[in-house]
């Protein structure tokens, strides 16, 4: 015990037995800082429109060391079997935050190695700033470690995160790295998802470096009860491109987070998404993107439809710095809400610096056109169907974003997968 | 009649009966001592002859105020404000000024002659001291506008049925009517200003529209910051029958100085059903030197309710200047098919700081709300458009087009956009476009080779660039606000 404990309130309190026994300068630094900031709150601007409410009352336990065998193969299963290409690809498996070997099919190729074994928290993350990074930093325990040698086309890897929990709530926090050296080119496809009740807290680390190449696709199908927050940050080399697509469907509570930074000219970035999301299910997309050098290109469009109780936040930030000239940002969001309950709250920011620069950013809201309905019904096709296809193209038109072929069949398997005959869920 | 001469005119005549009254009681007035407590709050109430229950109202504000925090998130930055600091109460005193135009300010001179004042009228503006009985039978001084119009005019205004009066006349005349709205549309504790506001406003208009009448004439009230270390804390209230409309101008400025003032109002519209207001503002405040030095600190709250079905706020804004920018004029949009509008051109050059916008609150049904705002910066300024859209579960059929786009003028300044937008609605629509760019060689280029100055060149994209806020305007404001931009911008180009 330390002399944190006593600053352990509200939130916090959840995980105060085990930030009280850490070991490590950076480790306590992160819970130090955890401790004057605590958990953020509304009056935080960074989450005005999320609370961790969800996080509830109960304390969030360390995972055990042994899971059950079979629970881990269903759940994988049931990852791999949305697409019948998933299984024949390299993966890495990792459950409740740490690395299952049995589970894992390993890429060659690559410098593989896990942060288990040799902890380093690399340069990008700022607990200082951003409390769930520091909750992280206090508490991670295992994550991937992924280095694509200079040249090397290493293909598709595949990152399953497997959160396998009862009633009572734990909580896991993966330190993952992925580095793509020069002129290298890597095809990274994490897939999340779960069963009961758990927290995952990933913190994700990615250098594409001058003239290379990462195409990044998550499929966010986190399990009925999660909460899931997770920051991601990537530094974009010279004339290099980090191209990501986030799908969001599953959870309780789920944030994707993405600091992308141009750090040196011609680097292009991509932060597109999708979420489809019912019930109560809280889904927050919030990304910042720097430009921090001349003649970069920002994408970022992001969709979301919005059924039963089920809220939407987008938060795009685009930061233009004053050495950043001729810039080119787009930013766009939309979305459709179909039911009365449903919700949307979106913030697309412009900080802009620089004034040789061409950025804008555009945002929608609405309900499903009345006309285009009509226009099905005419010529045959039943209400619900008819639905059903505006729902699909709306968000096929911002899968259709992931140029990886194959990640997108995946996305396209794993929305229909979930979706499958059941319309839309009230 | 070009209405430019109309207005001049018009103010000629203003300035005649001026001079008569409103400079003279002023004179009269004095200064409270420095610093704000309940006995300052009880003395502006006492020499304003307030009823009891003003001055009750004033000092709850004063209490809710004090346990409040100045709002730190606009991205403004500034020296702590010493509240204490400042008169509370201050009237002008009249020094003696510059004997003649030649000892005014060149500056200041060549501003007025570009925004098509008469040198008459500068020297006025200017403060120069004229003997007794060689007075000019004009007057623009701002502070007494206000007054002189609703003078003039009280009387077609009174035929009308229309009340136009300072609001501390209107306290003691119309108390029920002042009882009855003031604090409803901004509750004395919606924010550290407006509780300040409360506490200690000392003046402002007064516009009571009764049922089924259209306002005669726009109405038009100039403010202007005249003493030193001082704060301006005026308070508007415009309220607007069933049936009935008013188009309703407000100008400002102030003169040059180093230190910076406080200005922070509070304007409060109210329409009922099938009212119509329309507010526009051309803010000139002293934006500062080119230092970044002086300037005034402008957080002001203005926001209009929509009470009645079919209602109708517009607000438009034309701010150049200000050291410091912090105003949000919106609509609360009660009313079922009532409709919200904001125009807004913001300005910034030197080193100028201006965060503004507009929400609009969606809370009827089938009501809607145009925003169209343009930002420009130049020089080293920081201009951040910040607007919340907001529909509430019951709003169904409520929409919503914004647009703001953002002009960049040299590298060292930046713009800023930042929308919030929530619904809670699946019948409503909400768009929101936003782009930032620079001017484009190209038209700078076109205009250049046709002989136009940098300079002209420049005032004249801007111009364009402004032009869907600027037709929103009054035609006599629309020609002094072009003139504004491209004063402000001067500088900031080759």
């Amino acid at each position: 015990m330390n002399a944190l404990s006593k600053d352990m309130s509200g939130p916090l309190a959840l995980f105060a037995n085990r930030l009280n026994t850490l070991a490590g300068a950076e480790r306590q630094s992160a819970a130090g800082a955890l401790a004057r900031t605590g958990l953020p709150d509304r009056k935080v601007e960074a989450w005005h429109y999320t609370t961790l409410r969800a996080l509830g009352k109960q304390d969030y336990a360390a995972p055990p060391m042994q899971v059950e065998a079979s629970t881990v193969r269903s759940l994988l299963d049931g990852v791999l079997q949305a697409h019948p290409a998933m299984a024949a690809l390299p993966r890495v498996v990792f459950v409740n935050g740490r690395h299952a070997p049995a589970f894992s099919a390993l890429p060659d190729d690559v410098d593989l190695s896990f942060f288990a074994d040799d902890p380093q928290f690399g340069q990008q993350a700022a607990p200082d700033r951003d409390p769930l990074v520091a909750l992280n930093t206090a508490l991670a325990e295992d994550g991937l470690v992924l280095r694509v040698p200079a040249g090397v086309d290493a293909g598709h890897v595949m990152l399953i995160s497997l959160g396998v929990a009862g009633v009572d709530p734990l909580s896991f926090h993966p330190r993952h790295t992925v580095v793509v050296e020069k002129e290298a080119h890597l095809r990274l496809i994490c897939v999340q998802a779960g069963q009961g009740a758990y927290f995952h807290n990933p913190v994700t680390d990615i250098q594409v470096e001058d003239g290379a190449t990462l195409e990044h696709l998550t499929l966010q199908t986190e399990g009925a009860q999660a909460v899931s927050l997770g920051t991601l940050y990537a530094h974009v080399g010279q004339q290099s491109v980090y191209d990501s697509f986030v799908l969001g469907l599953g959870g309780q509570l789920v944030r994707h987070e993405v600091h992308a930074r141009l750090a040196a000219t011609r680097g292009v970035v991509h932060v597109n998404g999708a979420q489809r999301l019912a019930g109560q299910q809280v889904g927050d997309i919030t990304s910042v993107i720097t430009h921090a050098a001349s003649d970069c290109t920002s994408r970022q469009t992001v969709r979301n439809v919005l059924d039963g109780h089920a809220r939407g936040v987008f938060q795009g930030k685009v930061l233009v710095e004053r050495i950043a000239q001729k810039t080119d940002g787009y930013q766009m969001n939309q979305a459709l809400l179909l039911s009365p309950e449903a919700e949307i709250d979106a913030k697309p920011e412009l900080e802009i610096y620089a004034d040789d620069v061409r950025c804008s950013h555009g945002a929608t809201v609405g309900a499903l056109d009345d006309d285009q309905l009509f226009y099905l019904r005419s010529r045959g096709i039943p209400e619900q169907e008819a639905r059903q296809m505006l729902i699909d193209a709306f968000l096929d038109e911002a899968i259709a974003l992931v140029e990886d072929a194959t990640a997108q069949t995946f996305c396209r398997a794993v929305m229909a997968a979930r979706f499958a005959g059941k319309g839309e869920s009230a | 009649m070009p209405a430019v001469t109309q207005t001049r005119e018009a103010v000629e005549k203003l300035g005649q009966s001026t001079y008569k009254w409103g400079f003279e009681t002023d004179i009269e007035m004095d200064m409270a001592p420095k610093g704000l407590n309940e006995d300052i709050i009880r003395l502006i109430s006492s020499r304003k002859e307030e009823p009891e229950w003003m001055l009750e109202w004033r000092l709850a504000a004063y209490k809710t105020w004090q346990a409040m925090e100045e709002p730190k998130w606009a991205k403004v930055a500034f020296p702590p404000i010493d509240y204490q600091d400042a008169h509370y109460y201050a009237a002008p005193r009249k020094k003696p000024g510059p004997r003649s135009l030649d000892e005014v300010d060149p500056e200041l001179l060549r501003t007025y002659e570009k925004l098509g004042i008469p040198l008459h009228e500068q020297a006025l503006l200017a403060g120069v001291e004229v003997p007794e009985g060689e007075r000019m039978p004009v007057a623009v001084d701002a502070v007494f506008d206000s007054v002189s119009v609703a003078t003039t005019f009280r009387k077609t205004l009174e035929e009308a049925g229309v009340i136009f009066c300072p609001i501390s006349e209107a306290v003691r005349e119309h108390p029920d009517l002042v009882r009855k709205y003031l604090g409803t549309v901004v509750p004395a504790g919606d924010n550290f200003f407006s509780a300040l506001n409360s506490a200690v406003f000392t003046d402002g208009s007064f516009v009571y529209v009764p049922k089924g009448v259209r306002c005669p004439m726009e109405l038009s009230t100039y403010f202007r910051i005249n003493a030193k270390n001082t704060g301006q804390f005026e308070r508007t209230l415009i309220v607007v029958e069933e049936g009935g409309s008013v188009s309703y101008l407000e100008g400002c400025t102030a003169p040059m100085r180093d230190e910076n003032q406080l200005h922070a109002a509070v304007v409060e519209l109210v329409a009922m059903d099938d009212a119509s207001i329309k507010y526009s503002t051309v803010q000139n405040w002293y934006p500062g030197d080119e230092n970044g030095r002086g300037g005034i600190y402008n957080f002001v709250t203005k926001r209009g309710a929509c009470r009645g079905a079919r209602s109708k706020i517009s607000w438009t804004q034309v701010e150049t200047g200000s050291a410091i920018t912090w105003k949000y004029p919106s609509c609360i949009l009660q009313g079922e098919g009532s409709v919200g509008e904001f125009y807004s051109v913001a300005v910034t050059n030197n080193h100028q700081q201006a965060d503004t916008g507009t929400k609009m609150i969606h809370l009827g049904r089938n009501t809607r709300s145009t925003i169209i705002a343009k930002t420009i910066s130049a020089g080293r300024s920081d201009s951040t458009y910040r607007g919340l859209v907001r529909v509430q579960p019951k709003a169904s059929g409520a929409r919503n087009f914004t647009q703001c786009d953002s002009l960049l003028i040299g590298d060292q300044c930046g713009a800023h956009t930042v929308p919030y937008i929530e619904s809670r609605n699946m019948h409503a629509r909400i768009e929101h476009e936003a782009t930032t760019s620079k001017i484009s060689e190209d038209q700078l280029f076109y205009c250049r080779q046709r002989g136009l100055s940098e300079e002209d060149a420049v005032g004249l994209i801007v111009n364009g660039f402004c032009r869907d806020v600027l037709k929103e305007l009054p035609m006599e404001f629309a020609v002094e606000a072009q003139k504004l931009l491209q004063i402000s911008l001067e500088g900031s180009v080759g």
